[in-house]
């Protein structure tokens, strides 16, 4: 194998010259990202700045106009096969969890292998425990989502997309619609996730996380990457002063 | 400073039980209590004719209209055409067929709506795929040495509940698919479905039945023979489509758009995420309205009496004309309305079952 190959290899997700309008609006400008396996990448900025955005053009809840994303090696293309196939190694936690209210926590988590990729119930149902264990709450399982706090909800979500076993998880803001007590028993599960060695992309503003766990920030504003650091130099010494505007706002309060 | 835990009180006796919710509802203020007043005597001058004429002075029992002599309800005239009311000119001979076929649906409506049975998934295959095939051929026979009834002979009360179940049945899948199809992302299914409902929509349905039965002849060749009732049936099923699709539109559209987005990512295809994930939340939602819309089509089925056919209205309506019978009218109409109630409010009820017992609460509802 060549030494371009391995490289290649060890990217997660790669995106190229990626650019993205919502009608007349240009979204995303000229994004160039590449993630490496393990990795664990923050990204923050104001609100607007197609944070977001970007990270959903990676499983394709949103379409790109221009350039190229690769997941896992696998090119995104309008094709219906390959966005399942990238959608079947890409996890997602979404602000409001899109917890299922009609299902159990349980039927929650068995629903997409037992489905996409037809596990066997009861196979996929232990492996559901093992996992709702590991966020702390295997004995919720057969509640319904209603019936859980935020935290509780938001720990549920993160179980039901590593039940998958997805090789990259993307995590859009996981935190921004708890109540702040709730907060800490969601980022110690996400932390716990990244000392494991899952591949991460992280929209958030807990730069207590970042710090804790990001092998880089990227910063973002009005559609484009303006700075992206490993974490010390980021938040010791921004470069770009919008970057140090942005960091003196969330930081300084 | 602390405050002290304060200890928790019973309600003031004025304000619960029988007579604190008189008092809060019916007699708290000087008008309302004379308006309260007021409303019950025009209740009992209104209630207590009626009363009287429905059971006190009504006659029940007899077989011709000699026997209704007290000025109350003749009910003589509906007990003894009670079996034309129900069975229409079927046969007499054959009537077991449409008992048998009304009490083995009822049986399977009931295992599906009683709690904690066993089996429902079969059951309701059994119901929607094999059961029209035995009740058509138990109704119109010609098989199994079974006597062929036509279905001009069919009518009543039996021909109500064929038209209204039919429509019911056939209504919901059609109007969810046509539902989906008009918030497809493509194009030309979108397109078909809104064209397919805005023009069964802006027809009046009695339009609809003329041109089953009276136009549509006229397009065919003239040696096919496409039966009336089948006409009819297909025109008040597209008809009540329509408006089916509409309601459960109305219901996909207030299921959040992270719904969508969380069986997206979790790699779901289209029909597993719509069969499992978007449609059981959005039936829910829907259940008054579709409900709605089933009682609408069941009344509806009444207008099936201008092309001929002798569904329950229209029966007691011919009954009526009978010279032996003339003059009681109102008995039959009271009859009609309140076999059509019965059925409608039981839909009613259920359907107001169905929603308390589905709320599985929608906290994280975003």
């Amino acid at each position: 194998m060549s030494e371009v190959n391995k490289q290649e290899d060890q990217l997660m997700v790669q995106i190229r010259n990626m650019n993205k309008w919502y009608g007349d609006f240009h979204v995303l400008k000229n994004v160039n990202l590449d993630v490496r396996r393990g990795e664990k990448i923050v990204i923050c900025g104001p609100s607007g700045s197609g944070k977001s955005t970007m990270i959903r053009c990676i499983n394709h809840l949103e379409e790109h106009q221009e350039g190229d994303i690769f997941v896992n090696g696998i090119e995104m293309a309008s094709d219906i096969k390959k966005i399942d196939a990238i959608r079947k190694d890409v996890g997602m936690v979404f602000q409001h969890f899109n917890l299922f209210p009609h299902l159990t926590v349980l039927e929650n988590c068995v629903l997409a292998p037992i489905w996409v990729k037809k596990v066997p119930r009861k196979e996929a149902e232990a492996v559901a425990m093992q996992y709702l264990e590991r966020v702390k709450i295997p004995e919720q399982a057969l509640k319904y989502p209603g019936q859980l706090s935020g935290g509780q909800q938001q720990r549920v979500a993160i179980a039901r997309s590593l039940c998958m076993n997805p090789d990259v998880m993307l995590f859009d803001e996981p935190t921004s619609a708890l109540d702040p007590e709730m907060i800490k028993e969601v980022l110690d599960v996400m932390i716990e996730l990244a000392n494991e060695g899952m591949t991460m992309l992280c929209v958030t503003h807990e730069m207590g996380f970042a710090k804790t766990v990001a092998d880089r920030v990227i910063f973002m504003d009005g559609g484009q990457i303006i700075e992206e650091n490993e974490p010390q130099e980021f938040f010791n010494n921004p470069q770009h002063e919008r970057t140090q505007l942005f960091l003196s706002q969330i930081l300084n309060h | 400073m602390i405050n002290e835990q304060q200890p928790t009180l019973p309600a003031p006796a004025s304000t619960i039980g029988l007579v604190g919710w008189l008092r809060t509802n019916l007699f708290n203020t000087p008008m309302n209590s004379i308006a309260t007043i007021v409303m019950l005597y025009l209740c009992y001058l209104w209630l207590t004719p009626i009363f009287d004429w429905v059971f006190i002075s009504a006659d029940w029992a007899g077989t011709t209209r000699e026997s209704c002599t007290s000025g109350g309800a003749c009910w003589v005239f509906i007990t003894q055409r009670i079996d034309q009311f129900m069975y229409g000119f079927y046969p007499a001979d054959e009537t077991w067929r449409l008992n048998v076929t009304f009490f083995a649906f009822v049986a399977l409506i009931a295992w599906l709506i009683w709690p904690n049975l066993p089996k429902k998934g079969l059951v309701a295959a059994f119901t929607l795929l094999i059961f029209p095939f035995i009740a058509f051929v138990l109704l119109s026979g010609g098989y199994f040495g079974l006597e062929h009834v036509e279905t001009h002979k069919w009518g009543g009360l039996s021909l109500t509940l064929v038209l209204a179940v039919v429509g019911i049945v056939a209504a919901l899948p059609l109007g969810i698919l046509l539902a989906l199809g008009r918030r497809s992302e493509m194009p030309i299914v979108r397109a078909m479905s809104v064209a397919y409902i805005e023009i069964w929509r802006g027809v009046p349905l009695i339009t609809v039945l003329f041109m089953a039965s009276v136009m549509l002849p006229l397009f065919l060749p003239e040696d096919m023979h496409f039966d009336k009732l089948l006409r009819a049936l297909i025109g008040i099923t597209m008809f009540q489509t329509a408006y089916m699709a509409e309601v459960i539109r109305g219901g996909l559209q207030a299921i959040p758009k992270g719904q969508y987005e969380a069986a997206d990512a979790l790699g779901l295809g289209y029909w597993q995420k719509m069969v499992m994930i978007i449609l059981p939340q959005a039936l829910k939602l829907m259940i008054p309205g579709v409900v709605n819309t089933f009682i609408a089509l069941f009344k509806d089925t009444s207008l099936v009496l201008i092309i001929g056919l002798f569904d329950l209205l229209a029966i007691v309506q011919a009954a009526q004309n009978d010279p032996k019978w003339i003059g009681y009218a109102t008995e039959g109409y009271v009859f009609v309305a309140f076999v059509f109630w019965i059925f409608c409010f039981g839909m009613s009820r259920y359907s107001q079952h169905l929603e308390k017992m589905l709320h599985t609460g929608h906290g994280s509802r975003a």
